[in-house]
């Protein structure tokens, strides 16, 4: 299509916009994004034409003349996992002299596209949106990391590892949906299942036996960091670097406004269902036999093993429900940002600042710190540029540190 | 930093009153309304405490009584609620950990802290102050640390020979026995050249063997012009070396006196038996050394969580 | 299969500057976590403030490359005492959590738009190192033993070793002396450290400044290597710090001359696996569907992974360490 320009400009008569649709990875490679629409309008507001990027994310339009334009990006046609730069200009504005084609640019970066459907709103209605999505990606967050907590709070584990469950959980689902062409509300739960047993398989054949040989919790560290990269890699080796959709739910379409606020169905689907899975977590470590014995483990080892408690049966199970809380995350992460091979790891730091900031070792401290961060991340591009957005995160993880260590719903220790 | 007033040894040799925060002759540490509390726990509230140089003090009670807590308030470990305490006048209530022992006032630890990969020499040598070389730019020249070191090292040696350590010399710590270990923490904490020595729990985990040697070395510590304190659960061994004994239960001094008038005390009885009847007091038992690693043990688990 | 060139290749690349700023990363590692028991995982950090150090007073302001060595110094001793202040006094893991968690946040600060007049944005800054090259005696291909180098990567291997080795002599000068004894009662047991009256918070900060700036000597050595400064994760991100304690590891933490072993072992093993895979690729030992060629860079990776498990699990204290000093280790 660009190759076509100049010819049409050889014409003379053939005034044109055109430009390239690209972003650059955290690789740094340059990966072109098709599909995206944008509304070509004159000075007077009436719509000259829709171009839509190709598979090389090039587009282009041909004008009736000479004079002053405005393109914008049809929000919705943006996929999942991209954003602009500057969300600000999704409306451009542009003059062709006759006879010439004129170059557009609409930076793009990685992302997920919440702020371009709150792009000239107000503030407040922007607040309501990054809100919204700050929730969703709070309990995205909190799903994730519920099992790491837990998992550092009985055997005292900083698990590197557990961003690559979340990523095998996503994997897995796309293996199946995608792959196997099931749909994805049979796929997800298959994944579930897998990443769950791999949770136990993985406490079972290699921190217990290390927990057996009493080996040092820095030495394990670095094991786990050992394992997250041959996870990562593998995962790489077999994913390939590409951001991929789900088939199912992927496209943003009409849905729900309260308010300010329009929230497409399948964010509903994320929130109602994450936002169910956690209380019926927090029943479960509250009401049961089982959810009071994590908690004594988690409080006091040895008291639980001495009081009769299955000490290992209860660290099973957390290895195994949360490998599969961390799996359901990642297909909800998927879901949202499309599936990619480093995910995981992306999302490792969000996760260890929500755990330390509501307490490291409790359920309920991973729950609070995740919202708070969600929250946080999202409203802040009220501020900084969205590829800023968890920079204040980490910095209030470091600034909660400094004032309350033991993190918000924690415990002071004792020395001695 | 030097020796803990010796001259006040015999002096002050009129007998204390046994109440609770009872005024002492020659105080060397002064505790006023010291308060830590976890979650809704108190586990110290102590509303006046004077410990007398040159003595031996044991701080007994049951399990929970709040004396490591307390022994990690005085010693800057722990940070107290409200509460001050001075030692030899001076006011000690804000210094963090590492300045209460340049004061002169060290401690030992009730799970011993020996540290593993260096050696016994090394572990000594750390108890030295006033090291120049141990200052980040001065450390670069060697030769301007050498001489010290040597003075240090003689010490060391024989601070090792007079606990009959000093065939250990260069073996890792961590290759030492548990009362090996105790052993190098009170030498290694001699090594500063304390006033007052504070001992948590000096005997748990000790085979009987050592005890007696220990308990030698203790006491030579108060002939030497120092004061001790420590913490026991051991009734035959607070009975064998302290002059003092300071009673706490639920965070509090309940009672203060010799043995003879601590193990005649009902109400010392009740806490002991009242609330904990694992653990034992064995007031007038013969029986040198009961087996105590149970009480001691159960007692470290609960103050290391 | 070559087994010539594998080797070749190998041995060279355990002497090229990429071996000699990993062991400068890895003897700053080795000052926090060897010495001191301070789990830095933000060396990326620390030589993203040398690189950028160095590249930004160049690249931005025109001023002689020599300032930008004196920066990138500067802010590592300031993003040391930054990273210090909240987490020295906690617990060994809030270190690791806080320590990536700002090394990344370095990392996307110096990626961002805004900052694309000073810092490049994503397409970091190249064209910094004329001042350096120009300082460099050597020209043509130089030519040593087997290998044949060129000038500028001469120069910098010249000038990094030399680092090394100026690093090494200074951390025997401090380890070996009373305030290196301190430094390993702090690691050993904090709380018995200050029972004697060492200010252990005050060693630890001590220890993270030094280290992080072997870290910024480190990441300058890498910037002029490449002659470009890139905010990517592979160059300046996590797998960075983490492939710099695999080094470290294998050398053997808490030795002298461990990180500058470790560092070439594992250059050169990753060099040597690269190779022996692609020539294996090549000559069908690996049929096509199972590897392709792009993805050997890949495998590599995973077998980084599975060789730092095994290390941790069969040989923690590194290919020589002394099996009676880790015997205890807990």
């Amino acid at each position: 299509m660009l190759l076509g320009a100049p010819a049409a400009s050889a014409q003379g008569d053939g005034e044109q916009v055109n430009g390239t649709l690209q972003y650059r990875d955290a690789e740094g490679s340059q990966i072109a994004v098709a599909g995206i629409e944008i509304v070509v309008r004159d000075a007077d507001g009436n719509e000259v034409g829709t171009a839509v990027s190709g598979e090389d994310g090039t587009f282009s339009l041909d004008l009736p003349g000479a004079g002053d334009y405005t393109a914008t990006i049809v929000p919705e046609t943006v996929p999942a996992g991209v954003t602009l730069r500057n969300p600000d200009r999704i409306e451009l504005s542009f003059s062709v002299n006759a006879g010439r084609s004129r170059p557009l640019a609409f930076p793009l970066i990685e992302g997920d596209g919440s702020e371009l459907l709150t792009a000239g709103s107000s503030t407040w209605e922007s607040a309501a949106r990054l809100a919204v999505d700050g929730l969703k990606f709070g309990l995205i967050i909190a799903m994730c990391s519920i099992g790491l907590s837990l998992i550092f709070g009985t055997t005292g584990l900083v698990n590197f590892a557990h961003g690559e469950l979340v990523t095998v959980g996503a994997v897995l689902a796309f293996a199946f949906n995608v792959g196997l062409g099931l749909h994805l509300l049979l796929a997800a739960p298959i994944a579930i299942l897998i990443t769950a047993a791999l949770g136990g398989a993985n406490d079972r054949f290699l921190w217990r036996p290390l927990r057996d040989r009493s080996t040092g919790l820095i030495a394990m560290l670095v094991i786990s960091i050992g394992l997250s990269i041959l996870v990562r890699y593998f995962v790489l080796w077999q994913f390939t670097g590409f951001r991929r959709s789900y088939e199912q739910y992927s496209l943003q379409t009409d849905g729900l406004t309260i308010g300010p606020v329009t929230i497409v169905p399948r964010e509903t689907i994320t929130i109602v269902l994450a936002a169910a899975v956690l209380v019926g977590v927090a029943l479960v470590v509250q009401r049961t036999r089982l959810g009071k014995a994590m908690r004594a483990v988690s409080d006091n080892k040895d008291l639980a093993e001495s009081s009769g408690i299955d000490v290992e049966r209860v660290i099973q199970i957390i290895w195994i429900s949360g490998a599969g809380l961390a799996g359901l995350g990642g297909i909800l992460f998927g879901l949202d940002q499309q599936v990619k091979w480093d995910m995981g790891f992306d999302l490792l730091l969000l996760m260890f600042a929500s755990v330390t900031l509501g307490g490291l070792g409790t359920a309920y401290g991973a729950l609070v710190g995740s919202i708070i961060v969600g929250m946080f991340v999202q409203l802040s591009t009220l501020v900084v540029a969205p590829e800023l957005k968890s920079v204040g995160a980490l910095l209030v993880l470091v600034a909660i540190l400094l004032v309350r260590p033991q993190g918000i719903l924690g415990q002071k220790e004792r020395i001695g | 930093m030097s020796d803990g007033g010796s001259q006040a040894a015999v002096s002050s040799d009129e007998k204390p009153a046994s109440t609770p925060g009872s005024a002492k002759p020659d105080a060397i540490l002064l505790v006023d309304g010291i308060r830590r509390s976890f979650g809704g726990l108190v586990a110290v509230d102590v509303d006046h405490l004077e410990f007398q140089r040159n003595r031996i003090t044991a701080l007994i009670g049951p399990n929970g009584a709040g004396k490591t807590t307390f022994f990690n308030l005085i010693t800057g470990f722990d940070t107290p609620d409200a509460g001050t305490w001075t030692y030899d006048g001076r006011d000690m209530g804000s210094l963090p950990a590492h300045e209460v022992a340049l004061n002169g006032m060290v401690r030992t630890f009730q799970l011993t802290k020996a540290l593993s990969r260096l050696t016994v020499m090394e572990n000594m040598k750390l108890g030295a102050q006033q090291q120049r070389g141990e200052n980040l730019f001065r450390s670069f020249n060697h030769r301007g640390w050498k001489r010290q070191e040597a003075e240090i090292e003689a010490r060391a040696d024989a601070l090792l020979e007079r606990f009959k350590m000093d065939h250990m010399r260069d073996e890792f710590a961590g290759t030492l026995s548990g009362g090996q270990r105790k052993l190098l923490e009170m030498a290694r904490a001699l090594m500063t050249e304390p006033a007052i020595i504070m001992l948590d729990e000096p005997m748990a985990g000790v085979n009987p063997a050592l005890t007696q040697s220990l308990l030698g070395h203790v006491k030579e510590l108060r002939d030497e012009g120092r004061t001790v304190i420590f913490v026991e659960h051991d009734m035959d061994v607070v009975r064998d070396i302290s002059d003092w004994v300071v009673v706490m239960a639920e965070g509090r001094i309940i009672a203060e006196g010799t043995h003879e008038e601590i193990g005649a005390n009902t109400q010392v009885i009740d806490a002991y038996l009242g609330r904990h009847h694992d653990s034992t007091l064995t007031i007038d038992d013969d029986n040198p050394f009961l087996d105590q690693p149970d009480g001691s043990s159960s007692e470290s688990a609960e103050s290391q969580d | 299969m070559d087994w010539a060139t594998i080797f070749e290749n190998g041995l060279k690349a355990g002497i090229r500057p990429e071996a000699a700023y990993f062991a400068l990363a890895a003897i700053g590692l080795n000052i926090h976590f060897g010495y001191t028991g301070l789990l830095n995982f933000g060396q990326a950090g620390f030589m993203a403030m040398g690189a950028y150090g160095l590249a930004i007073p160049v690249f931005a302001y025109g001023w002689p490359w020599w300032i930008g060595v004196f920066f990138g110094l500067l802010a590592a001793v300031l993003f040391a005492v930054l990273l210090g202040v909240p987490t020295l006094r906690l617990r060994a893991d809030y270190l690791a959590i806080v320590t990536i968690a700002a090394a990344e946040i370095i990392r996307f600060i110096f990626r961002a738009t805004d900052l694309r007049e000073i810092t490049g944005g994503s397409n970091g800054i190249n064209g910094f190192s004329s001042g350096f090259f120009d300082l460099n005696p050597f020209s043509g291909t130089i030519n040593i033993g087997p290998f044949d180098f060129t000038a500028r990567e001469m120069w910098v291997m010249i000038v990094g070793w030399g680092l090394v080795l100026i690093g090494i002599g200074l951390t025997y000068l401090m380890i070996e002396s009373p305030w290196g004894r301190v430094l390993k009662a702090v690691r050993e047991d904090e709380d018995a450290a200050r029972a004697l009256g060492k200010n252990a918070y005050s060693m630890k900060m001590q220890s993270l400044i030094i280290g992080g700036l072997f870290g910024a000597l480190a990441g300058m050595i890498l910037a002029l290597s490449q002659g470009s400064v890139q905010p990517s994760p592979t160059d300046l991100g996590p797998p960075k710090t983490f492939f710099a304690y695999a080094a470290l590891i294998l050398g053997g933490t808490g030795r002298l001359w461990g990180p500058v072993i470790g560092s070439i072992m594992f250059i050169a093993l990753l060099a040597f696996t690269d190779n022996l895979l692609r020539q294996a690729q090549a000559a069908d030992y690996i049929p096509e569907e199972i590897i392709t060629g792009t993805e050997v860079g890949v495998i590599r990776f995973v077998l980084l992974g599975v060789g730092l498990m095994i290390l941790m699990l069969y040989r923690p204290q590194g290919l020589f360490g002394d099996k009676r000093e880790m015997a205890f280790d807990v």
